[in-house]
Parts: C-alpha cells; structure tokens; sequence
C-alpha cells in the first residue's frame, strides 16, 4: 500500500475525527452550563461503605452513536501500526515528505501501544461520560470539547512517535501539553484549575529546555557538516553522531534529558504528575498515564543513540541510571504515605518511568528490549487501572483511600477488574511487567559492577512500592460489603477486560510482536 | 554593512535584549513589565534581522521580522487584555506584584550571578566557531536562566507566564545566534506552540480568579501529599 497514505493515516484519522465532532456541535443539546461544584460530597468521618453515598441516578442519557465515533482513530492506528510493523520487518524503515514522517520498527510499536491504550480509553469513555452527566458535573458542550481534545490529542502523540525529524518531535510534543491542559482541567473546580495550571507552566518550562537542547544539537550538527534541512534529521544525526563536538553535544544531551524527562514524569521537573493525574478524567489520565510518559521516554531514547555515538555510552548511562533511581526512590517513599488511589496510581506510573530509564540506561539488547515491552505492559495495566478508578470515583463520590471498602463485595466487576489491574502493576505472572522487570533485572545484574547496584537498588525500591501499592489496594477491595448485590451489569467493562487480556497474553508469549520488539530494539542501538 | 558596524550593532541588541530581562526583575507594575517584554521582543527580532542582513539571507530577516510580530506585538497584547480584565474585576491589588519570594536587591544579585554561569556554560560553545554571533551567545543563555528564575520567584499568574516568555525568548535568541535560526518549519511550529501555550495559560488565569477570587500562585495550594 502506498505509504505515505500509511504514514498519514495514524495522524490524520484522529483530526478528521477531531473536527468531525466539532462540527456537530450545531445541533448538540442546548449547553447547560458546566458547574464548578465537582468536589465529592463531604463524606462522614468513619470509612462508609460504598452504597452509603450512592445516589444511583434513575434515568441514564440515551448514548448516542457519536460518542463510538471517538473509536474509529483508535482502529485506524492500531491497522496502519499493524502494516507498518509488516511492512518495516519485510523492507526496512519508511519515510515520507523528505523525512518529516519516518516510520522503523519502534514507530510501530509505539504506534500499536498508543492505538491499543486509545482503544482502551476511548472504549470506556462513553459509559463515563454518560454517567458524569447524569450526576450533572458535565454538559453536553463539555462532552464535545472533551472528544475534541482527547482526538487531537492522540493525533499529536501519534506526530510525536512518527516523525523523523527532532524538531517537529519537539513541537508534537509541546502540542500534546497545550491540547490536554483543559482535558487535565476539564471539570473547572479549584483544585482542577490548580491542577491545569501547574502542569501547563512546568510542563512547557521544562519542555523548553528540551528545545534548547535541541537547538544546540542542531548547533553541533551544522558544525559537523551537516546540511541544514538534515541537521535534525534523526537517521542522518544518529549516523554521522561521530563527528559532533562533544562539549556541545553534552550540553544539549543533558537539557534534552531533562526537558523530555519532565514530561516523562522523572525528576526534578515531575512535579506536575501527580496533580495533573489525579485531576483529569479518568480516560484521559489513562492515555496520559499509559502512554504520553512513554512517548515522552521514547524522544529520550532517540536522543540516546545520537548521545552514545558522540560521547560514548557512559554519559548517558550514568545520567539516566541517576536520574532512575532518584524518581524511583520519590515515587516509592511517596508511595509509602498515599491516601488518595488516583495520586497513589500517578506514582505508580513515576516509578514504572524510572524502571524503563533504568532499562535503557543499562541499554543492552535484553535491556532495551524489555523496556519496550515495559511500555506495552505499563500502557495497558495503567490504563485499565486508571479508568476502574474513575468508575469507583463516580461510585463512591471520593478519592480518599480510606474512606473505600468492599468494593469486591459492593461492584464486583469494576473492583475485579481494578484488583486484577493492580495485580498486573505489581508485576505479577502471568503479565507482561512480570516478563519485562524480570528483563531488565537481568540484563542490569548481568551489566558491570555499577550498574548491578542501581538495578538492586531499584528493585529493593520496587518492592517497596509494590508493597505499599498492595496494602492500599487490599483496603479498597476487601471488607464488608452491602447486602443487596448491586446490578450484575456494568457499562464500559469490556475494553478494560481486553486490556487486562492482552497484557497477560504480552507476558505469556510476544508471539508475531516479538520479531518487531527485537528489531525496535536493535533500531535504538541494541546491537 | 561594514564588519565593526554589525558586530556593534549586534552587541547592542543583544545588550538591550540582556538589559530587558533584568529590568522585568526590578520593576513591580505588572503593566511595566509587559512593556518591557514587548521591547524584548522588538531587541530579539533585531538580532534576527541584522544575521540576516549581514549574510545576505533575506528568508532570516523575514522570520525575525515575523518573530518582531508575535514577541512585541501578539504576546503583549494578550497579556494586556488579560491584565484589563483582572484590573476590571478585582482592583489595583491584581496588577502587582505584590510579595515576590526574592526581594529585589538580591534578585538583581541573581541576575548577576546566572549571567556568569551562561558565560561559563557556554565557553565550548563559543569555542567551537568563534564570531561576532556566537561570542554573544551566553547572552541568550543568561536570559533564559533568567526567565527559569523568575517563572519560580514570582507569585502573580501573569508575572510567572512573562517567567516562561522570557525563557522562550532567550532559547529563540540562542537559536538565532548559534546557527541563524532553527528550520523554517521547526520555528513556525515553536512559535505557534508559544502563542497557543499563552492563550491556554490567559484562559486558565481566568478559570483561577474564577475558582480562587486571585490569581496568586500561593493561593493554589489544594493539592499535595
């Protein structure tokens, strides 16, 4: 098939859905206004149970058929992932429009971790949004606003993860921190806008340095002989890396892995993280969560190989295993002192960060493989367990830890399905984290003496975590429950429980995806 | 364009671009402030015009001027009509900076400090091609140094979003002066990125004195562990 229509698609397809949505606006039902009393009921000081505080609402708005449109960019990314992971094995990378969309074998699979997290988001946000609705926090302007974004958003991801070109990598990104500002303050209470804010003035700070660095990148490589429309070209800088100045490089490397870093979620600019996933609805703090660090993480791994070209392999290694441990450390001590699920889930998802910036810092072939497949696992987990927390929010009106009991008991399927979420975080077998932490233990044990302390390390502070994430999630589940069993039938369950099945299936056997890990592997110097 | 006349030229835009920055520590207005942002922005798009006019590359002064527009025009007007507005609705109090954390004497101190460290930082960046451009350089540098300083020590919405301009507008002069500017279509991208990052932060600034009755930042203290 013609590949730039390939290449096009995975960004096109979600604005055309974008505008599709914008467009019917006309004849939405008449905007009442969006009311800013989000914040969950003040609830009684002794834990309640869950039915206490649940004011079931009678009538549901009927969904109409335009809240499923929001799939269509979800299928279109996972098919054009699909050929293109055909295609690149078969014929090596493609390009189009002189390099602006590039597509090797880590395009791909990044693009089938953002369509299957897509799939996963947009599956479930129908049944959300219809019952914020009906709970009256949201009209039917916010909802459209709400598929806008959330299209645009996934079209700047899929830019981010396709082009070929440093620069256009930087602005994808820097797009996706605009469109999902008012996704993160999409329910405009205090502490949303907060929220916002925050995560716009941090992200975008912490994202120009990014820019810097790539400016001085593109400084070292004009000095190199470079061309000017080559010098932010990826393949080109990561082929002739040789010959960049070293000084200039390390400074750029330096800002680059800081600036991606914060929007990555690692320190010092993580800052923005929690608040931002604990304010956003639960489907966006789902793609957010599940894929936008990793995209993020994915520039750094570029950047990488022009890095160890220029400067050897001991800068960055020392610079991301350092940085991994750090937010790790935050992550789990933070852990240690959670009383809010949705936070406690944002830290999960720093310290799973530093976990795939340990793995690409130890950057062998077994290494880099498993961070990969880290990516995938991480993506689907996190968001499964994301948008179950967002149903157990609108169940029980609270984000509080302890003020959450029986859930088992109460709403079987959507605290199973949480449970089982939690389960596959903590990197249990038979998921895929299982695989992919063992991986990377692995290859960083097997590494030199350096790198085999910070991997136990690591994994002394991963343990922590996943005690601390245990403990806490046991409290929600178990408990006394209501006598009454709830209605049997939850809306929006199944594109959680075919993510929850396809990251055992990743951790049981990689099956055909496993010739397109080796090779993304190898295409960012896992030799 | 004789060689000494350009290379005074480009020192003394780059000096008023450096002086600008420190002058938006010093002063309390906020009105002040963007006036002096808006004279950054005309500084900045007078580097970009003199490269171009000293290498023959008219594409150069045609982005410079461009960037003219958006830094001295576009981004001072929007944050003029953001400041009308909070002025409209809540008084005198919103358009000073009331209680920043460093006072000024010690942030003019700062100022001084972060612009040796952009010259030590850049040295093998002059080093690699020394010229009249990349010897002022660290000019940039200390910029945004500059700007990263205030985003963190201001606590008015509006004085922390002139913090991540002024950081936005030492990294362009960076660019200009490093290597005459980052591809055209790279630049267009930044550039619109900012102008859109600005009306996002307008809007929320207008959610905030929605939600919290002020716009300062230490009121935003709901959420933490």
């Amino acid at each position: 098939m013609n590949t730039a229509l390939l290449l096009t698609t995975p960004v096109a397809a979600p604005l055309a859905v974008a505008a599709a949505y914008a467009l019917t606006g006309a004849r939405a039902p008449h905007p009442a206004r969006t009311c800013s009393h989000g914040h969950p009921v003040v609830v009684a000081e002794t834990p309640v149970t869950v039915p206490a505080v649940e004011p079931e609402p009678e009538r549901r708005p009927q969904w109409c058929p335009s809240a499923w449109w929001g799939l269509v960019s979800p299928v279109a990314i996972l098919l054009c992932g699909s050929l293109l992971a055909a295609g690149v094995l078969d014929e090596g990378p493609a390009s189009a429009f002189s390099g602006l969309l590039r597509a090797d074998a880590l395009t791909a699979w990044m693009l089938l971790v953002v369509g299957a997290v897509a799939l996963i988001a947009c599956g479930s946000a129908p049944a959300y949004l219809a019952d914020e609705e009906a709970a009256g926090r949201a009209s039917g302007r916010a909802r459209r606003h709400y598929h806008v974004l959330v299209q645009a958003f996934l079209a700047a991801m899929c830019l981010a993860v396709m082009t070929g070109n440093l620069g256009v990598l930087w602005v994808a990104i820097e797009a996706t921190t605009i469109v999902t500002a008012f996704l993160v303050g999409h329910r405009r209470t205090r502490t949303s806008v907060e929220a916002a804010w925050k995560y716009v003035v941090i992200c975008s700070a912490g994202i120009a340095l990014a820019f810097l660095g790539t400016v001085l990148i593109y400084y070292a490589a004009r000095h190199a002989g470079i061309a000017e429309a080559w010098a932010l070209d990826w393949p080109t800088l990561a082929a002739r890396a040789d010959r960049l100045d070293p000084a200039v490089t390390r400074l750029g490397i330096t800002l680059v892995v800081l600036g991606f870093g914060a929007k990555a979620g690692l320190i010092p600019l993580h800052a923005w993280l929690p608040d931002a996933h604990s304010q956003a609805p639960a489907a966006v703090s789902a793609l957010m969560s599940g894929v936008l660090l990793s995209v993020a993480l994915t520039a750094i791994l570029r950047y990488r190989v022009i890095a160890d070209a220029a400067l050897g392999p001991d800068f960055t290694r020392t610079l991301l295993a350092g940085i991994a441990l750090l937010t790790l450390a935050l992550a789990a001590g933070l852990l240690l002192a959670q009383r809010d699920y949705k936070r406690m889930l944002a830290y999960s998802s720093m310290e799973h960060m530093s976990l795939i910036a340990l793995g690409a810092a130890i950057g062998s072939p077994l290494a880099l493989s498993a961070a990969l497949l880290h990516i995938a696992g991480h993506g689907l987990a996190k968001s499964v367990a994301f948008c179950a927390s967002g149903r157990i929010l609108q169940l029980t009106g609270t984000t509080r830890i302890g003020r959450v009991r029986g859930l088992l008991a109460h709403v079987p399927s959507v605290g199973g399905v949480f449970g089982i979420a939690v389960v596959a975080l903590a990197a249990f077998p038979p998921f895929s984290l299982f695989a992919s932490e063992l991986g990377i233990a692995r290859a960083g044990l097997a590494a030199g003496t350096g790198l085999a302390w910070a991997t136990s390390g690591s994994l002394l502070l991963a343990l922590i975590a996943f005690a601390a994430l245990a403990t806490r999630t046991t409290h929600m589940l178990l408990g006394p429950g209501p006598v009454q069993p709830e209605s049997p039938t939850e809306p929006g369950m199944w594109p959680l429980t075919l993510g929850l099945a396809a990251c055992a299936a990743l951790g049981i056997a990689t099956g055909p995806l496993t010739d397109l890990l080796h090779a993304a592997a190898q295409a960012i110097g896992g030799h | 364009m004789s060689a000494g006349l350009y290379t005074e030229l480009l020192d003394l835009a780059c000096g008023t671009f450096l002086l600008t920055a420190v002058l938006v520590l010093w002063l309390r207005e906020l009105a002040a402030i963007v006036r002096v942002f808006a004279l950054q922005g005309v500084a900045l798009a007078a580097i970009a015009v003199l490269l171009g006019a000293h290498e023959q590359r008219w594409d150069l002064a045609g982005v410079g001027l461009g960037v003219g527009v958006l830094r001295a025009g576009v981004l001072p007007y929007l944050m003029r009509r953001a400041l009308a507005g909070a002025a409209a609705d809540r008084g005198s109090e919103e358009v000073r900076e009331t209680q920043p954390l460093v006072n000024v004497a010690a942030s003019l101190l700062t100022a001084a400090l972060l612009t040796l460290l952009a010259y030590a930082v850049a040295r093998p960046l002059t080093q690699l091609n020394p010229t009249p451009a990349t010897r002022a350089l660290p000019v940039g540098l200390a910029v945004v140094l500059i700007g990263f300083f205030v985003l963190v020590t201001r606590r008015r919405a509006l004085a922390q979003v002139v913090g991540f301009l002024l950081l936005d507008n030492g990294i362009t002069a960076t660019a200009f002066l490093a290597t005459s500017g980052v591809p055209l279509i790279v630049e267009l991208g930044v550039s619109f990125d900012v102008l859109l990052a600005v009306l996002v932060l307008q809007i929320l600034t207008t959610r905030m004195r929605e939600a919290f009755g002020t716009t300062d930042i230490d009121d935003l203290r709901e959420l933490h562990d």
